[in-house]
């Protein structure tokens, strides 16, 4: 057996599907059914060199449960470490949350295409989310904020059920104090009412975009599939481009690699050409949304 | 590209010279019909074997096999041992299907586990003359130019060979003496007009120019729901298909728990979980939907991707699909010809 054939400690296999060994470095809960995961691999020169795009995503493998693509949520402007945002919902999820800290699981990636930041540098940037959309969204918002002279105005409209519900809060909260950017956060519901700010959907938060040049700008969204219709016609309405207005799509997954066949659209698969799709896309590809 | 010239009846010394490349397989008749089988005896080989139930891809991507395996948290690559083999009898539309493999599981991110098994076989081709089934000429997968190591072309009481490939030469030399270099223009003729006949033979002709414009204004037609109202969504159609290539993945653990393979096993979009996540939402719930994507892969996706069809035009949907719904009923109804649905 060559060094080949066991897991590569210091750099990816050459065999595409071989899940690298990572540590769950830190986990916690973000809503009862949503948790956070700081993953690393196990090598620290491996965890530096890591590179990825906001909107990728990787493959996450339990042995003997099966492998499942999840969104990355941190940035590649903080190396060191990836984090997901994932919540319970099928089986692999299911095993994957009685996985604690120190456990190594089955890592491979990064996949699909990301987000077109040098397209969006020197953009104004508006990004709109909704309940778990933030797992994607959060890797473009840091990132922005870690390179903030690079793009031009920036709002962030994140919506969520309820307070208890709103993924991140603590975090959204201090963001919403910096004066680089706009942060505007709504909730459908506030059976507490506490929350002292906007309730009602995320729509109702369009008429706070002020100064906004839409030919300059790219906007994104991910979040409920039910939200996409409503937002994007409050995007087409602000005048932002089409093909300047991202999103990004969810499919069942076998490889990350464009083998499985399971993501493909047309003539494209969710895994390479996406997961990032602009709405001219979805307007042109049948079948996208 | 070089042409030799090999007597029918040394055929059978050839094949047995075949063995010591390494394991020779090509179809031989199974009851009424045909199927890829290790030739012991060069004898049992089928000739008149059109299509072998399933196409030779199964050669490259087995219905299933180990990837990994697994203990506790470390995984360990799982390759079959897969010794030197010749495939013998590959008609041009298989060879084609082989091609169309190639470039899905070689060019981006190659599948080391679809090269490892393509690496260690030799392909050789055998001409046919079609059946009524056959639509090969229509996909341009009639005649091959490549793709193959040695190329058998019947040219009356002989064959012309054509030599692909390097490692066809050495096949060659595997035994010389069996073959003559000298073509003339006899051979041209003969071989002319065996290429004559062949394209005469084909019932089903189709002008596939423009199909992916069709499949476009064809998106909300009432085709997809009449097609699905009778389609058994069994799946065969993917498993005959030289080019479907869809697999899902599987972990199985032992007894013990702790250990086990991530098996990989053939997949189709027919199947109704084909497109379900996590959580419940099925992408492509409605059989319609699903029976679209299959044909829409064949006939629209891949000429956008790669200027021609993933359809070879083989025959085995039209030989297998118990309910008769197959790629040339649905260039037909496409094309807005009656057919019985």
């Amino acid at each position: 057996m060559t060094g080949n054939s066991q897991i590569a400690a210091s750099a990816p296999s050459a065999n595409p599907f071989m899940p690298e060994q990572m540590r769950i470095v830190r986990r916690s809960d973000l809503t009862s059914d949503v948790r956070f995961f700081q993953v690393r691999p196990v090598d620290m020169e491996r965890a530096l060199s890591l590179d990825y795009k906001p909107g990728q995503f990787m493959m996450v493998s339990l042995a003997g449960v099966g492998e499942s693509p999840f969104s990355i949520s941190s940035t590649p402007s903080r190396p060191g470490m990836l984090e997901f945002c994932i919540r319970k919902v099928g089986r692999l999820t299911g095993e994957l949350f009685k996985y604690k800290e120190n456990s190594i699981i089955g890592v491979r990636g990064p996949y699909g295409n990301g987000f077109p930041l040098e397209k969006m540098i020197g953009h104004d940037i508006l990004i709109v989310v909704g309940g778990l959309g933030v797992a994607p969204l959060r890797s473009l918002l840091l990132y922005i904020l870690d390179n903030r002279d690079k793009f031009g105005k920036f709002y962030v409209l994140l919506g969520a059920r309820t307070p208890a519900e709103m993924l991140f809060r603590k975090e959204f909260f201090e963001i919403k104090e910096r004066d680089d950017l706009e942060c505007l956060l709504t909730v459908d519901n506030d059976p507490t009412s506490q929350w002292p700010f906007n309730k009602g959907v995320v729509t109702d938060l369009f008429p706070k975009i002020k100064e906004l040049d839409p030919d300059n700008t790219f906007a994104t969204i991910c979040g409920p599939p039910v939200m996409y219709k409503f937002v994007v016609a409050e995007f087409l309405k602000l005048g932002i481009p089409k093909h300047q207005i991202l999103m990004t799509l969810e499919r069942r997954m076998h490889c990350g690699i464009g083998k499985c066949g399971h993501c493909a659209i047309g003539s494209i698969y969710t895994c390479l050409d996406g997961p990032v799709f602009s709405y001219w896309d979805v307007l042109h590809m049948k079948d996208l949304i | 590209m070089k042409a030799l010239k090999l007597k029918k009846e040394d055929l059978y010394a050839y094949l047995e010279s075949l063995k010591s490349y390494g394991e020779l397989w090509g179809p031989v008749k199974r009851g009424e019909r045909y199927a890829y089988a290790r030739l012991v005896n060069v004898r049992e080989v089928a000739l008149q074997a059109l299509r072998t139930i399933l196409p030779p891809k199964k050669f490259f991507v087995p219905p299933r096999f180990n990837m990994f395996r697994y203990s506790e948290d470390r995984y360990t690559e799982a390759f079959e041992d897969v010794k030197p083999r010749v495939l013998f009898g590959l008609h041009p539309c298989d060879i084609h299907g082989l091609m169309i493999l190639d470039e899905l599981f070689l060019e981006r991110f190659p599948d080391p586990y679809y090269k490892k098994r393509r690496e260690a076989t030799a392909i050789i081709g055998l001409s046919c003359i079609p059946d009524d089934k056959c639509m090969a000429r229509s996909t341009n997968t009639h005649a091959v130019e490549g793709g193959f190591d040695l190329a058998f072309n019947e040219l009356g009481e002989e064959y012309l060979v054509w030599v692909g490939s390097s490692l066809g030469d050495d096949l060659v030399r595997l035994n010389l003496d069996l073959f003559n270099e000298e073509i003339d223009a006899q051979d041209l003729q003969k071989y002319l007009e065996w290429r004559r006949k062949r394209d005469s033979r084909y019932k089903l002709n189709f002008d596939l120019t423009g199909m992916p414009d069709i499949m476009e204004l064809s998106w909300d037609s009432d085709l997809w729901q009449e097609l699905a109202d009778k389609c058994l969504a069994c799946g065969a159609c993917s498993m005959v298909c030289p080019t479907c290539n869809c697999y899902n993945i599987r972990d199985v653990s032992d007894l013990s728990l702790e250990s086990g393979v991530r098996e990989r096993h053939w997949d189709s979009c027919m199947n109704k979980e084909y497109a379900l996540v996590a959580g419940g939402h099925n992408f492509r719930e409605a059989r319609a939907e699903r029976l679209k994507l299959y044909y829409t892969h064949k006939l629209k996706a891949f000429i956008t991707e790669y200027g021609k069809p993933s359809c070879v035009g083989c025959g085995r949907c039209i030989d297998t699909c118990p309910v008769n719904i197959n790629v040339a009923e649905v260039i037909r109804a496409l094309k807005g010809q009656e057919v019985k649905v």
